[in-house]
């Protein structure tokens, strides 16, 4: 394979990521070559080094670097407070947030009549093993508004109705947000979640 | 080519990074399917939840393409549903099986116009459920496998009509049915539009409904099994009783 070839093949690689066409793929390499000590050297190493040691959590299913993550290993989180999201996106969001100190659990998807995703594909199972295991007093779903996951939402609920105390997210304005754009769903949300001021 | 219709999101999955594929029930042009440009967006995707419905304008430049859809939503049933479980689980039910029994590109203007009536009234609990079994009996009707309730296949008479043959689904009166009535589906009075249809009689016409679906409507397709969703619709609807 030429030295062009092998530049060609990052390219074409870089541009399958999300956010990235063959253009600024294209450029994203030209800036990283350039920029070798400084940005390629240390990229390259790291992805190596996230190959080699990143893996699922074996008990929330968070990626992580160990077989269980850092937050089923600090002690300081088992507040007994549980927070059940869709996907690892979801539970960077909510820990860039800094707000929620208990631990969490990945589904990895939610339920879908489409793709055929039924409750034996997401973690389920071990979501209702660790409440038993973990002292779990309270878990939230902290799952998406949308048909699928608030159907989730509803499934789990069902499930562990009685074991512990359920919450949901509230729904409703979100912070900076003008009534004006709102759709009518989220402002009738937002109303029959009214709370006294 | 290109129309203007409205319609009934039945599902949408993201293709591509920004973009969306959507099926949707229409009133002049049957469940069609099409991109929405963008439609995976911050903007965009909310609007394409299920039960939505949407002002649609299609365009491709040959009938059998896919094309594009460009779409503005008229309103969101997807809000009301989200925090009533029975809603949820009907709105899941209804959207699943169209998407599951329709043939693509075939108009039912009749049907439509019922489901889109059946889809404004979710969140009404008290009265959804026996409106969402008579819709099933109408989308039997539809697919070719509609159930005569109107006499007795045995004696021909109209009296004591109380249960269906899972053979001819076509009715059959108390005194006909004689030893064979245990391995005949019931068929409550709500079913043939008649009483006050509480919700036990409602749930023996789903019984009685879910049995065509499963064992008539499914083997023509394919042999597919019936969406999960309506199985979870009724169990829901089950523990009301």
């Amino acid at each position: 394979m030429s030295a062009n070839r092998e530049i060609e093949n990052l390219i074409e690689l870089m541009a399958k990521l999300p956010g990235l066409g063959p253009r600024s793929a294209r450029r994203a390499v030209l800036h990283l070559i350039r920029k070798r000590a400084l940005l390629l050297i240390p990229l390259a190493d790291a992805m190596q080094e996230v190959a080699a040691t990143a893996r699922e959590c074996l008990n929330c299913g968070n990626i992580a670097t160990a077989d269980i993550c850092d937050i089923c290993q600090d002690d300081r989180r088992a507040t007994g407070e549980l927070c059940v999201v869709e996907d690892v996106a979801d539970l960077w969001a909510m820990e860039r947030a800094g707000v929620f100190k208990g631990r969490y659990h990945v589904l990895g998807g939610t339920l879908s009549a489409l793709d055929a995703v039924g409750p034996e594909d997401l973690r389920i199972p071990r979501l209702i093993d660790r409440i038993a295991a973990e002292q779990i007093t309270e878990v939230i779903l902290a799952l998406n508004a949308t048909v699928e996951g608030q159907t989730t939402a509803h499934y789990i609920a069902d499930q562990l109705d009685g074991q512990v105390r359920l919450t949901s997210l509230a729904q409703g304005v979100p912070i900076g947000g003008e009534l004006d754009y709102l759709d009518d769903g989220t402002i009738g949300a937002a109303l029959r979640a009214r709370r006294e001021i | 080519m290109d129309w203007r219709d409205h319609g009934i999101l039945l599902s949408m999955r993201r293709h591509g990074e920004s973009a969306a594929i959507i099926d949707v029930f229409t009133e002049a042009h049957g469940r069609h399917a099409g991109v929405v440009r963008g439609g995976a967006s911050r903007k965009v995707a909310p609007v394409l939840q299920p039960g939505a419905q949407l002002d649609l304008q299609w365009q491709a430049r040959l009938e059998e393409h896919l094309g594009s859809y460009r779409v503005e939503p008229l309103r969101s049933r997807a809000a009301a549903a989200l925090s009533g479980r029975l809603a949820l689980a009907g709105l899941n039910a209804v959207t699943a099986l169209l998407s599951f029994c329709l043939p693509e590109r075939e108009p039912h203007p009749v049907f439509y116009r019922r489901s889109e009536q059946l889809m404004d009234l979710l969140g009404q609990d008290e009265i959804w459920p026996l409106a969402y079994l008579n819709w099933e009996l109408a989308l039997l009707e539809v697919l070719g496998f509609g159930l005569d309730l109107s006499r007795c296949a045995v004696t021909g008479t109209r009296e004591d009509l109380a249960y269906v043959s899972p053979k001819s689904g076509r009715a059959v009166s108390g005194p006909a049915a004689g030893v064979w009535a245990d391995r005949l589906l019931p068929l409550p009075p709500c079913l043939r539009g008649e009483g006050p249809a509480p919700d036990r009689e409602i749930a023996e016409g789903l019984r009685t409904t879910g049995y065509f679906l499963a064992e008539k409507v499914a083997p023509a397709l394919a042999h597919r099994p019936l969406p999960e969703a309506r199985a979870r619709f009724v169990d829901l609807f089950s523990r009301r009783l």
